[in-house]
């Protein structure tokens, strides 16, 4: 009878969790009948991105009636995390209608991983392959197919100055080469501003020895030596790093514990004449009020255009393939590119977008995208892959403590060694 | 038909967390094992077994010797957090253990630490361990500047040899309370016969604490050193608010993490793998040696 009581009250017990974790997993798999909804899937959470995205919604209402868009925005660390959730949704066999993704390299594993579907007839429909310059679309083009539609440019190769730390240190014009750029650094440093070039942590540097690279190299050597045309270990390369140990005497030597807006309020606060970043720093800039800021090219760049592009894409097994479609439809038609880049402080991909719709940036780098050689970035993913990335990112981290630079050459070789042909 | 009499509904009580055990954290480890030994190096899946290779590889042929880097970085890490918060944790017990007036608020002061998010105190201590010096100096280095003391001022975290010792210092904040408190239930879990013994005997006070009070104390000892031992080598949160992931401060549990955000797996796994073994060689012969000490008590 004690045996039958106690074994009840078990069976019971056990009975009541199974049901409870039940109870747990049985609600989560409704709410995809109608199949009206695109579900956007972005980091773009807040400031300029998120307003770009707004826009770009409200042209897709207009554009799309009778779809509804839905915000699948995962934000934080720079896009770390939507990339994580992303990958896992992705596996599992469960795809947001679409997705941000770095143009070019970037989007190689997804391509690879065939998680992704092929527009390229969409993008004659769409009048598309007219409306970009020829060498984005040789960028974006993998075996003979385009998989996805960019939304924006960036340029990375870009240095930001500071006027009137510039002025007081009697420099007249901006650099056309490294010498130049060497002997105004010696210019600032000599007013006593002991760091005059800002820059932050391991990415920020591989921005600047990217620039160092096309400036020494050349831009057809340089994306040479993200598809293995160009080798590595190349003489040009050591120039390359010896001229960007050079440059890092010239930065602050916290540099590691920065981020590019910490290198930002240096350049703001007149501690540093000088920052390379990327052309979002101009957006930036302007919402922090801050109005006398100088640009130019990195020097010996030449009418060299480093690109990145923030692009969408159709997941295979998007649940509203239409939806998604017109959703893309949207983000490559004129209007969508004006409704979002004028809101985010990027330029369009299309070359038939009308200057005087821009601020006075984005309209010199809008005539610049239409005019210059176009190569691409690995900071940014528009170069190499996201394990090439993350290998480069490690390799100036260690270079920026060790300063070896023999160190450098070889572990940038391994790891295109490793990655070029994935 | 008896026996089962006897533990089958213990067993049948047992029974949802022991499935959830097996599936949750046996299972996933032998899930891990199984990819850490493929060669599931992108998102395109695996295309076979290739044993070792993936651990080998770690050690030998990593970029940089990027895993070792990240291993003596561990390494220093946790060294200078179990010293140093075994030391502050003994010796603020000891203060307590010997009659300080005010012992429950100073008990909480230096418990509190503990109950802040490894999160939220590694972005305080991101701008106190700020590396600027001289005339730029913020955090504690402005403090020892404006106190005159800039022989104290340093590159905190970002220094390439000893970043990691700094970079202990808010752990060793933060779990000093705790050690503390176990030390604390230690000492007042020795019996006040045995003081009155020692006294009886004649033993001065360094004799007792050295011969009697001490040597009572080295199981609390023991799983302190256990369980923030544990706790430091997985370490992953703070120095990702300090310093987030780059090469000067990594350590294996962030390297893991930004192997699985480039999809290597197989990487990751083994990475992953690695850490479950050093941290087992702590905990495993603990565990036997508490099983034997239960038996014989």
């Amino acid at each position: 009878m004690r045996f039958t009581r106690r074994a009840a009250v078990a069976a019971v017990s056990v009975a009541a969790l199974l049901t409870a974790t039940a109870c747990g997993s049985s609600d989560d798999s409704g709410g995809d009948s109608g199949s009206k909804k695109v579900e956007v899937f972005t980091w773009w959470a807040d400031g300029g991105e998120k307003a770009g995205l707004d826009g770009l919604v409200a042209q897709f209402g207009t554009a799309c009636a009778g779809q509804t868009f839905e915000n699948g925005a995962v934000a934080g660390g720079a896009g770390a995390n939507a990339k994580s959730v992303l990958a896992s949704r992705l596996q599992q066999g469960d795809p947001p209608d679409t997705f941000q993704a770095h143009a070019g390299a970037e989007l190689q594993d997804y391509i690879n991983a065939g998680q992704v579907e092929d527009i390229s007839a969409d993008y004659d429909s769409w009048g598309l392959k007219q409306a970009f310059p020829k060498g984005l679309i040789d960028n974006l083009t993998v075996d003979g197919k385009i998989y996805s539609v960019p939304a924006n440019i960036h340029r990375a190769n870009v240095v930001w100055t500071n006027k009137k730390v510039v002025a007081d240190a009697g420099i007249t014009k901006d650099p056309t080469d490294l010498a130049g750029f060497f002997a105004d650094l010696d210019k600032v440093k000599a007013k006593g501003i002991k760091a005059p070039l800002a820059i932050g942590k391991d990415w920020t540097q591989l921005m600047l020895f990217e620039s160092v690279l096309i400036t020494d190299l050349g831009p057809e050597k340089f994306t040479g030596l993200w598809n293995g045309s160009t080798d590595w270990n190349d003489a040009g390369v050591t120039k390359s790093i010896d001229d960007f140990k050079k440059l890092l005497t010239y930065t602050n030597t916290d540099r590691d514990a920065l981020d590019w807006t910490d290198a930002e309020k240096l350049v703001m606060d007149g501690k540093a004449a000088y920052q390379l970043m990327g052309d979002w720093e101009a957006a930036d800039l302007d919402a922090k009020k801050f109005t006398d800021y100088g640009y130019f090219t990195f020097p010996g760049n030449g009418t060299t255009f480093q690109w990145l592009a923030d692009s969408f894409v159709l997941p295979k097994g998007a649940k509203n393939a239409d939806g998604t479609k017109c959703w893309l439809k949207t983000v490559g038609s004129a209007e969508g590119q004006k409704a979002f880049n004028t809101k985010k402080g990027s330029i369009p991909a299309r070359t038939d977008a009308n200057p005087t719709d821009y601020p006075k940036y984005q309209q010199a780098a809008m005539a610049d995208w239409k005019s210059a050689t176009q190569v691409p970035s690995c900071a940014h993913g528009s170069a190499c892959s996201q394990g090439w990335q993350g290998a480069a990112n490690s390799a100036l981290g260690a270079f920026s403590t060790n300063q070896d630079a023999a160190a450098l050459q070889k572990a940038l070789a391994s790891a295109a060694q490793q990655f070029v042909k994935k | 038909m008896r026996r089962l009499r006897q533990w089958g509904p213990g067993l049948l009580l047992l029974s949802p967390s022991l499935i959830l055990l097996a599936v949750f954290v046996y299972g996933l480890i032998a899930w891990t094992t199984k990819v850490s030994v493929s060669d599931e190096h992108n998102a395109l899946g695996s295309k076979g077994f290739v044993g070792l290779e993936n651990y080998t590889k770690l050690f030998t042929d990593d970029i940089n010797d990027r895993f070792t880097h990240s291993l003596k970085n561990l390494l220093i890490f946790t060294v200078v957090f179990l010293v140093g918060a075994m030391f502050f944790g003994l010796l603020w017990a000891f203060l307590l253990e010997r009659g300080v007036r005010g012992e429950g608020f100073f008990r909480t002061v230096y418990l509190f630490p503990m109950a802040v998010s490894f999160v939220a105190s590694g972005v305080v201590w991101r701008w106190l361990m700020n590396p600027n010096t001289g005339e730029n100096a913020g955090g504690l280095n402005a403090v020892f500047g404006a106190l005159g003391l800039d022989f104290l001022e340093n590159k905190w975290w970002t220094n390439p040899n000893w970043g990691m010792a700094a970079m202990a210092m808010p752990a060793i904040w933060q779990l000093s309370g705790y050690v503390m408190a176990l030390f604390l239930a230690g000492f007042r879990g020795i019996p006040q016969e045995l003081r009155e013994a020692a006294a009886m005997d004649g033993a001065s006070t360094y004799r007792l604490y050295r011969n009697v009070i001490f040597p009572q104390l080295t199981p609390v000892a023991l799983s302190a050193l256990i369980i923030l031992g544990h706790m430091s080598m997985k370490m992953f949160d703070l120095i990702m608010s300090v310093s987030g992931p780059q090469w000067l401060t990594e350590v294996p549990a962030v390297y893991v993490w930004q192997t699985l955000l480039t999809s290597d797996y197989a990487k990751a796994a083994a990475i992953s793998i690695i850490l479950l073994l050093l941290v087992a060689v702590v905990i495993v012969p603990y565990l036997i040696y508490t099983n034997r000490a239960e038996k014989n008590a």
